[in-house]
């Protein structure tokens, strides 16, 4: 077993408006075995993004693997809506970086290769 | 309602005007005569100030220069040209705004007579009052309270966002070019494809799926141009620049992007259902895309934007680069706030310390606590009734920086660096007042549709 940062395993980590009142993050992994190892162990659950984000569970509104898409996607309400006064992020697009840092616990068998494994 | 077995849709743009389309991938996609040619113009990203305020987010010469593109493309090969949510905030200024553009360019270039729909779908504050005394509710959206005189007191604009109703009404009139209000995205693109007889269950994912034009294709590029082939049972997105594919994890991955949920898509009128949707690479470039589903709701339900002004707003920038004052900068900023308070008391303004450098990007999400950055940048955020109050009042709180009294520091002739000793004036505030839901007994009841003859003169 390995520990990995998630910035690793991921090609994309990001963060944007859904809709005024919403801001929705994907995360979409490199690999398909690495997805399907971290979906069926629960190793990133909406209790650990509250965790990270400091945030009870019910401001997060959803949480979902996403298989088409080798994806894990949830969403939070914001604090106020987009552009409010005193808002810092109108939409909602630098508020994914503190999800680099999930440490992952993976079977070195499914690090294939520099970057987290092959591609599928 | 035409039957065309096979209905092709170019989409040049996710959002018109708000950055120029790339000119080569959109002739491309003209080349390959699309049945129509379609593209959003609004966004709620741009925050509330637009739509507030009733102004544009894009420069002109940026909105003429799509508009011109698609309009002499769709001219050329005589198909609808479709815009939805004109000029970012779809409001009556925007459609107004679009038409007068699409007369200076039918002039401009000589073009033949044309048939122009306009769709205006501005709210007057009155109408939903009414509703309100009779007794109507109408609800707010994730969690907001129903709609009530408080908060219409608070806003200042509100459009409907139309479905396709509008839309196919238009082209069953004979619009060759439709300038419409706000609109569901989605819309802008299903209309069309409803109109030529494609089943709702593919015209709406076609219709999600292309809104956002090349987003929808990797490597990740905007305003590059992308063609939607509809059928009865399938729709398949192709890439029109030479470096995109479409791949069926890219197009997946798009389902999810700036939306709540990844499966469900909620429109006026029903929702679509992307649970079953079976992704499928046909060659390099382009995928197929099955087994979407629209599913009719029994109430027809139209959302409402609003935008409220909230008051004055001023910015100052603040540097700090003494360690023993980053290291105490709760003091410091006390210290301002208490300078604020000495003056304008305590409430009837709003004053706020962005601390870029510690957590000025994500505040209370900011996961980071009590960094060591070798320096810190304050924008001092001030929001007032009235301008002088809100320019003074950042001015007191800037400058209290260079004055803040605090046990040990060095640099006694001043505890702050100013690029500028000035208050600089932003866009008044405004907020996001109306997320709300109304119900209607004819999707096109909000909504005033316009026809008029274009050009030949």
């Amino acid at each position: 077993m390995k520990n990995v940062p998630l910035v690793e395993l991921a090609k994309t980590i990001r963060s944007k408006n859904a809709g005024v009142d919403h801001i929705t993050f994907d995360i979409i992994f490199k690999d398909r075995d690495v997805y399907e190892h971290i979906k069926q162990n629960h190793l990133i659950t909406k209790e650990l993004i509250a965790q990270i984000y400091n945030m009870p569970p019910e401001k997060i509104v959803l949480f979902v693997y996403f298989d088409p898409a080798k994806a894990i996607k949830f969403t939070i309400r914001r604090s106020k809506p987009s552009g409010s006064p005193g808002e810092t992020d109108v939409m909602g697009a630098q508020q994914y970086p503190p999800l680099f840092e999930i440490s992952l616990m993976l079977p070195e068998s499914l690090l294939k290769e520099e970057g987290g494994g092959s591609q599928g | 309602m035409i039957k065309l077995k096979e209905v092709k849709i170019l989409s040049p743009t996710g959002h018109l005007g708000f950055t120029p389309i790339e000119e080569e991938s959109f002739w491309k996609g003209v080349n390959r005569k699309p049945d129509f040619i379609c593209a959003d113009s609004g966004s709620c990203d741009i925050g509330p100030y637009p739509l507030g305020a009733d102004v544009a987010a894009s420069p002109e010469e940026w909105q003429k220069h799509d508009l011109e593109l698609m309009l002499l493309a769709s001219r050329e090969l005589d198909v609808p040209m479709i815009i939805g949510s004109a000029s970012d905030t779809g409001t009556n200024r925007g459609v107004n705004q679009f038409a007068r553009i699409i007369k200076d360019l039918a002039k401009k270039h000589e073009l033949k007579p044309f048939k122009m729909a306009t769709i205006y779908g501005d709210v007057q504050k009155e109408t939903l009052l009414k509703r309100l005394e009779k007794g109507d509710v109408i609800e707010g959206l994730h969690g907001r309270p129903p709609l009530n005189k408080e908060i219409l007191s608070r806003t200042d604009h509100i459009v409907a966002v139309m479905g396709v109703e509008p839309y196919i009404k238009a082209l069953e009139e004979g619009a060759d070019v439709i300038i419409a209000g706000r609109s569901s995205d989605v819309a802008v693109f299903a209309a069309p494809a409803l109109w030529s007889g494609i089943p709702e269950n593919i015209a709406f994912y076609a219709g999600k799926v292309l809104e956002c034009a090349s987003f929808v294709a990797e490597p990740f590029a905007g305003k590059e141009s992308v063609l939607g082939i509809l059928r009865e049972d399938e729709v398949i997105i192709e890439p029109m620049s030479n470096y995109q594919r479409a791949t069926p994890e890219s197009v997946a991955s798009h389902a999810m992007y700036e939306r709540i949920d990844p499966f469900i898509e909620w429109l006026p009128g029903g929702y679509i259902d992307m649970r079953g949707c079976v992704y499928e690479a046909i060659d390099e470039k382009r995928t197929r895309v099955r087994g979407s589903k629209f599913y009719r709701t029994p109430e027809y339900k139209i959302k409402l934007e609003g935008s409220g002004k909230v008051g004055e707003r001023c910015f100052m920038i603040v540097g700090i680069r003494d360690p023993y004052l980053i290291a105490n900068l709760d003091k410091v900023i006390e210290w301002s706030r208490k300078k604020v308070k000495e003056k304008f008391g305590e409430s009837g303004y709003d004053l706020y310390y962005h601390v870029y450098g510690i957590n000025g990007v994500m505040g209370e999400l900011e996961p980071i606590q009590n960094p060591t950055p070798h320096e810190v940048g304050i924008i001092v955020e001030g929001i007032a009734p009235n301008l002088e109050t809100a320019k003074e009042l950042t001015y007191l709180a800037g400058r209290n920086f260079l004055y803040a009294r605090l046990i040990g520091v060095k640099g006694t002739a001043g505890a702050a660096a100013f690029i500028s000793d000035e208050v600089l004036v932003a866009h008044p505030a405004y907020e996001w007042t109306i997320n709300h839901l109304v119900k209607v007994n004819d999707p096109l009841e909000l909504f005033d549709i316009r026809f008029e003859t274009v050009g030949g003169i």
